[in-house]
């Protein structure tokens, strides 16, 4: 049995671990596309900020492959998959056969629609080359834009911030981390942001980049006025990385449609991560849920199916946890509901920065936002796993300190026998 | 982690601390335990007196009136922890099922605390780490266990 990879980020490595859970001998083959082995994706921006030293990205020790028996091709990129031949085709000429293949390729970045967008002075910030370009020039430059006032952008301008830029912020929302947050938790993120010297412009978009002498000079905004910058980073969000998936004819929406053992319509193809379209716990459907453990757990569960051991993929949930110039966040969950059928309970203390809302749903949990005081706010991530009836610990719940003895008996000690 | 509805399967070869809540006394001897064990010298008095800031306890006590217990990790066999860390701190040993934590690696992101369903991974505030149960590798008999005067934390299969 040949196992083929091709992707090297987290949902790689879950697939990984879990294909040698069960299979110690059978080839594995990773093709990553950069030159790097396994990091911390979302460590680049302690990597940027001077938080944390460049070998401490890596999210696996050096001789993680080769204790697996894992053949890594890295700086290779696939260029096609033949489902019939059952090879992937890498752009070097090079074809590599597979029995199992887990398309794990992740996200690629929005690039929105702005004139100037294609030319010199414009950055990503999802790689970890990206992380390095702009450390070099965080050396040279003291003005820059950060198009995007969501998770990537903000941590994008918090690390350029520390290292001495002058960062104005563009959200085409009226509010931050709008994906994630409601208007409270962001209010208090953006005054802290605000407060530390970060320039935020809300309700608002860049519609031009413009250049003198083939550098970047300003931007000009959706309203008419213009932020003087030497370079722009764009960091809107990432959409699934699919084209090779669908250029192969495995079936895709929004991302790489998966089964509840995370295998694509091609029998024996997979897909994880930020590239699948994968069962979402609360929705009941198939969602695009681009985030970190996620990523692992399908990563996972697909390399259980390949390696011969498939357990059934219970359904993600969507959790954040950031911490923004001190103030710790969590949100997990249906975060921000719909109107109808939920139910909300919140407690804000905008003086202390905290918040803690609770969304309900039947009577039971399906999401929290933590701002401030994230303490135990596991207890919650379970209590949404599992489903369970929160209708009688409602207030409780609001506390900065419930925790399980504030539960029924028998839903404690139910809670607490597990492993 | 397992769902909580689901009956462990018998024999699962790992033993774990669990606690008994009717006859817990509440008395945290348990945390004080924990933190000698993982202080330098393994000497109450040095642990609380030389060690600035004193180390945060990994297991957590909760009392509520006259009901109190000790929640401990559970080295789960699908740790929530370990799926969620961002840094590779964490990793599940596969010959003892330890669920271990380089504090090097960790990059104090939270995101085992937001996952853990027990709750009981902790900020180690000064050092902003998260800090969690080791289950004293190398010991028999985790001090936690050791300390309590009442048996009411056991280390067992279950």
């Amino acid at each position: 049995m040949r196992h083929v990879i091709i992707g090297n980020g987290v949902a790689s490595v879950g697939a990984i671990e879990a294909i040698r859970s069960a299979d110690r001998e059978s080839p594995v083959t990773v093709i990553s596309s950069e030159p790097h082995r396994v990091y911390g994706r979302p460590l680049i921006s302690s990597l940027l900020g001077g938080r944390i030293r460049e070998e401490d990205i890596y999210y696996r020790p050096e001789g993680f492959y080769a204790a697996n028996n894992v053949t890594l091709l890295t700086g290779k990129t696939a260029t096609g998959i033949n489902t019939q031949a059952r090879k992937v085709r890498l752009e070097s000429g090079e074809a590599v056969p597979f029995d199992k293949l887990l398309i794990a390729t992740g996200g690629v970045p929005f690039v929105p629609p702005v004139e100037g967008l294609d030319g010199p002075d414009v950055y990503f910030f999802t790689t970890l080359d990206d992380a390095r370009k702009l450390d070099i020039l965080a050396a040279k430059l003291r003005k820059i834009v950060v198009l995007g006032g969501g998770l990537i952008g903000l941590k994008a301008a918090e690390s350029l911030h520390d290292r001495g830029i002058h960062v104005t912020v563009v959200e085409l929302a009226d509010r931050i981390l709008s994906a994630a947050f409601d208007a409270e938790a962001g209010g208090i993120i953006a005054r802290r942001l605000a407060e530390s010297g970060i320039s935020l412009v809300l309700g608002n978009t860049v519609t031009k980049i413009v250049r003198i002498k083939k550098r970047a000079r300003r931007v000009v905004l959706s309203d008419g006025g213009s932020v003087p910058c030497e370079a722009v980073v764009t960091a809107i969000g990432v959409v699934p990385n699919k084209a090779l998936a669908e250029k192969a004819g495995i079936g895709v929406n929004r991302g790489i449609l998966t089964d509840d053992f995370m295998q694509t319509n091609v029998p024996g193809i997979f897909a994880a991560g930020d590239v699948a379209e994968a069962k979402d716990m609360l929705w009941g459907e198939r969602r695009v849920t681009p985030i970190w453990p996620n990523a692992y757990i399908q990563g996972r569960h697909a390399g259980l199916s390949m390696a011969g051991a498939a357990r059934p993929y219970p359904g993600g949930i969507p959790m954040n946890s950031i911490e923004f110039y001190g103030i710790p966040t969590v949100s997990m969950g249906i975060s921000t509901p719909p109107a109808e059928g939920y139910e909300v309970l919140a407690r804000l203390e905008p003086e202390k920065n905290c918040y803690r809302k609770l969304v309900l749903r039947n009577g039971k949990l399906v999401g929290a936002v933590l701002v401030g005081r994230i303490d135990r706010s596991g207890i919650l991530s379970g209590l949404i796993r599992n489903g369970v009836d929160v209708e009688l610990l409602k207030q409780e719940m609001l506390r900065d300190d419930f925790g399980f003895s504030d539960m029924q008996p028998e839903i404690r000690q139910a809670l607490l026998a597990a492993y | 982690m397992r769902r909580a509805t689901l009956k462990p399967p018998e024999g699962n070869g790992m033993k774990r601390v669990y606690q008994k809540e009717d006859v817990c006394i509440g008395c945290r001897l348990c945390e004080i335990g924990c933190i000698v064990e993982h202080s330098p010298a393994k000497d109450v008095v040095k642990a609380f007196r030389n060690v600035s800031p004193r180390p945060e306890p990994r297991n957590i006590v909760e009392e509520r009136g006259p009901l109190s217990f000790s929640v401990n990790c559970r080295h789960c066999d699908e740790p929530a922890c370990l799926h969620a860390c961002i840094s590779g701190a964490i990793a599940k040993d596969p010959l003892t099922g330890i669920v271990g934590q380089d504090p090097e690696k960790c990059v104090g992101c939270w995101s085992c605390i937001m996952a853990c369903p027990f709750g009981v991974i902790r900020k180690n505030g000064a050092q902003s780490k998260a800090v969690k149960c080791d289950l004293c590798a190398g010991r028999t008999i985790p001090a936690c266990v050791e300390a309590c005067p009442n048996r009411a934390l056991v280390f067992e299969e279950r």
